[in-house]
């Protein structure tokens, strides 16, 4: 019932939202919805995991973990929205209120499918609610990405379809196991037809690789996340790819079930390295701030399947990071989102100095950038981690070796950049940043209460998780990494 | 009903081909409308004794594959004075040949795949490897085009060879499932639309060609 609850009200929710014509309503009926949906969240943690709809919807550990990511960073996106809407015209407000809950009803959709072709109609609404979110500002920059974004992923997403259609063709028809529910494909993994498995985790991957942003299929992501307004990047960088990972994880459990390690292993550490290797190359010498985070999300989107291939501790890390990632990116597009309001731009050149003119916003950006780096103590580090321990005792010493390497030189690059905009003094190409702060008026100068809430309640969750994670926690995480193959440390 | 299939799915073969060859936007939309239309009918023949869920299916898709999406196209490019694709990025004869080259290579690689169900249940054999084919071309369209609208037929082709696929399994997927992803193809495309709408007005033609500004310095 919880479980069904926690698909529909965020459903009913943007209907109502589209319907209601005075703006406050429905930012009344988003908030609302979000702290309702954080709440049956919290039931869920703590009541039965009972399921719905005759098994195909329900949450397991890795649903419930990503569901909960998704819910908390929906609350701050909310918080957020609120100054947000405050400081910029609420162009399309409609739209806005109702594509967010949509793609809240979308994500929560995803984590709690039982049912993969269910899960693929999650991920591809997920697709549908953002993409008017992307097109906020109605510029043809934006039109440009969201066109990008629209064809990339809708051709990625097909694949995953067909990656669905092929597992119910290898799932034979008797032997008792319901088709495509996830419960009995790993149960019933052996009896699985082979080479259509092989078939069906080929396009799954290259599908939810895609929305993901896995490189080389990551050609959307700069753009989109470039162009969107922050808080949908924030979105899309925290939860979206999120969502992706639970199909591609679903998938891996299913693969890995069925005796096919050494086939599936290697697939996902080679897309693990070339990711790394692809935003390595792109975070150096990038100048504008948000491409920036989006290559990063690159990297740690490679960081995730790489901990999925290497198996072990590696698998604990992968899943912790999720939830690691999620929300430290989530955290830093939106204190971005702070500096684009403040500059008009999100050149890094433009924001140089901030800490004089959003000291807060400045502070949750030095602490973001040691966050989504990895560095002690926030939470990354923790799972970064596990992963390169779970590469050397998987005997993958070599992928340790090259992750250790490519993560310094990408700490380097994202620091270079964002001590700029954090101490950096305005010289040279700052004039015309300083002139559009001047015309923004004395208003967008300081940090509403609104737009610093949501960054700094995320930064408090990475660093806690950083330094303890509480018992049920744990006890969820290990159950995941023991789905996927893996072990807990 | 049986009989039937055969024909269709090498109609279904042809309409891709057209698309392949033809020049004119308005004509490759007409040709996914026929396309449409044989899946339509196809998913109504391939279940032997006839079902409600697969007459409601098979009319569903009509509807919207045959004639609300390539309607909405059509509205979606009225606005453009340009109608002829500009130059392919491989010619209209090449895109030819790498379709036949797509239809080799989906049969010969559909004969090593293992059956698909089993004994008398079996679907026509041709399905999976005009599934292929569809896909092919979809892909190929998508890639070789440039106008935003062409892109879309492409992706509806491509679209269409996975449902293809799908109807190997009709017994398998369940209705709702066909029902969620026959609406998000709709609202995929409904979206797309609009888009093309807006790159229509913003650049005064519907070509992606326009869209580079955003690339790495």
């Amino acid at each position: 019932m919880l479980v069904l609850l926690v698909v529909l009200l965020p459903a009913i929710g943007s209907a109502l939202a589209f319907a209601i014509t005075r703006p406050s309503a429905r930012l009344v009926v988003l908030s609302v919805v979000s702290l309702a949906h954080l709440g049956i969240v919290g039931a869920l943690w703590v009541g039965p995991r009972a399921s719905a709809l005759s098994g195909w919807l329900a949450v397991d550990s890795l649903g419930l973990l990503v569901l909960t990511l998704v819910s908390l960073l929906f609350a701050a996106v909310v918080a957020y929205a609120i100054g947000f809407l405050r400081e910029e015209s609420p162009r399309g407000g409609r739209w806005f209120a109702g594509c967010l809950l949509g793609f809240l009803a979308a994500t929560s959709l995803v984590c709690a499918s039982q049912h993969l072709a269910l899960l693929w109609v999650g991920m591809e609404t997920t697709t549908l609610a953002i993409a008017p979110l992307i097109f906020h500002h109605h510029d043809r920059r934006s039109l440009e990405a969201v066109w990008k974004y629209l064809v990339l992923s809708s051709v990625g997403i097909a694949f995953a379809l067909l990656g669905v259609f092929l597992l119910a063709t290898a799932q034979p028809a008797v032997g008792g196991s319901r088709p495509l529910i996830f419960g009995d494909l790993l149960s019933h993994a052996r009896t699985l037809d082979r080479a259509w498995l092989r078939a069906a985790y080929v396009f799954a991957l290259t599908g939810f690789g895609t929305k993901m942003g896995l490189a080389p299929l990551h050609s959307w992501k700069p753009d989109t996340y470039g162009e969107a307004p922050s808080l949908v990047s924030a979105l899309m960088a925290g939860a979206l790819t999120s969502c992706a990972f639970v199909g591609l994880a679903r998938f891996t459990a299913v693969v890995f079930a069925a005796g096919l390690d050494e086939f599936a292993r290697p697939l996902l550490i080679a897309f693990g390295i070339v990711s790394l290797v692809v935003a390595t190359a792109f975070v150096i010498g990038q100048s504008d701030v948000k491409r920036l985070l989006a290559y990063s999300s690159v990297e740690h989107m490679g960081l995730l399947v790489l901990g999925l291939g290497v198996g072990g501790v590696g698998a604990f890390g992968s899943v912790l990071h999720v939830l690691n990632n999620g929300i430290a990116k989530g955290m830093l597009f939106l204190v971005t989102g702070n500096m684009v309001l403040a500059t008009g731009s999100s050149a890094a050149a433009d924001m140089r100095g901030l800490l004089r003119v959003r000291p807060i916003s400045a502070a949750l950006m030095l602490v973001g950038l040691f966050a989504v780096t990895g560095s002690p103590p926030f939470g990354l580090f923790v799972s970064e981690f596990s992963i390169v321990s779970g590469a050397i005792r998987e005997h993958h010493v070599w992928v340790a070796v090259a992750l250790l390497l490519l993560l310094s030189i990408i700490f380097a690059g994202i620091g270079r950049v964002l001590l700029g905009v954090v101490f950096g003094g305005r010289e040279g190409g700052g004039g015309g940043g300083g002139e559009r702060v001047g015309a923004d008026g004395g208003g967008s100068r300081r940090d509403s209460a609104w737009l610093v809430c949501g960054p700094l309640a995320l930064a408090a969750i990475v660093l806690l998780l950083g330094v303890y994670i509480p018992a049920p926690l744990r006890a969820s995480l290990a159950d995941a990494a023991h789905m996927l193959g893996g072990s807990a440390p | 009903m049986r009989a039937l299939i055969e024909p269709i799915l090498l109609a279904v073969v042809l309409t891709n081909f057209a698309v392949l060859g033809i020049s004119r936007v308005t004509a490759c939309v007409r040709m996914l409308a026929v396309q449409g239309a044989l899946l339509g009918v196809l998913s109504i023949a391939v279940e032997r004794p006839l079902s409600v869920h697969s007459v409601a299916l098979g009319t569903g898709t009509v509807i919207v594959k045959a004639l609300v999406l390539p309607w909405f196209l059509r509205w979606a490019m009225r606005e453009t004075s340009v109608r002829r694709e500009v130059e392919p990025v491989i010619g209209y004869m090449g895109s030819l040949l790498l379709g036949a080259v797509a239809a080799g290579l989906s049969f010969g690689v559909a004969n090593r795949l293992p059956a698909v169900g089993s004994g008398q249940d079996a679907p026509v054999g041709l399905l999976v490897p005009v599934a292929l084919v569809t896909l092919l071309c979809g892909l190929l369209v998508l890639i070789t085009r440039s106008k935003a609208v062409t892109q879309v037929v492409g992706y509806l082709m491509l679209e269409n060879g996975v449902y293809l696929f799908g109807l190997t399994l009709v017994e398998r997927i369940s209705f709702l499932v066909e029902v969620g992803v026959l609406l998000d193809v709709f609202v995929a495309v409904f979206i797309m639309g609009i888009v093309v709408f807006h790159i229509n007005r913003e650049f005064d033609s519907i070509s992606a060609e326009n869209l580079v500004e955003l690339r790495e310095s």
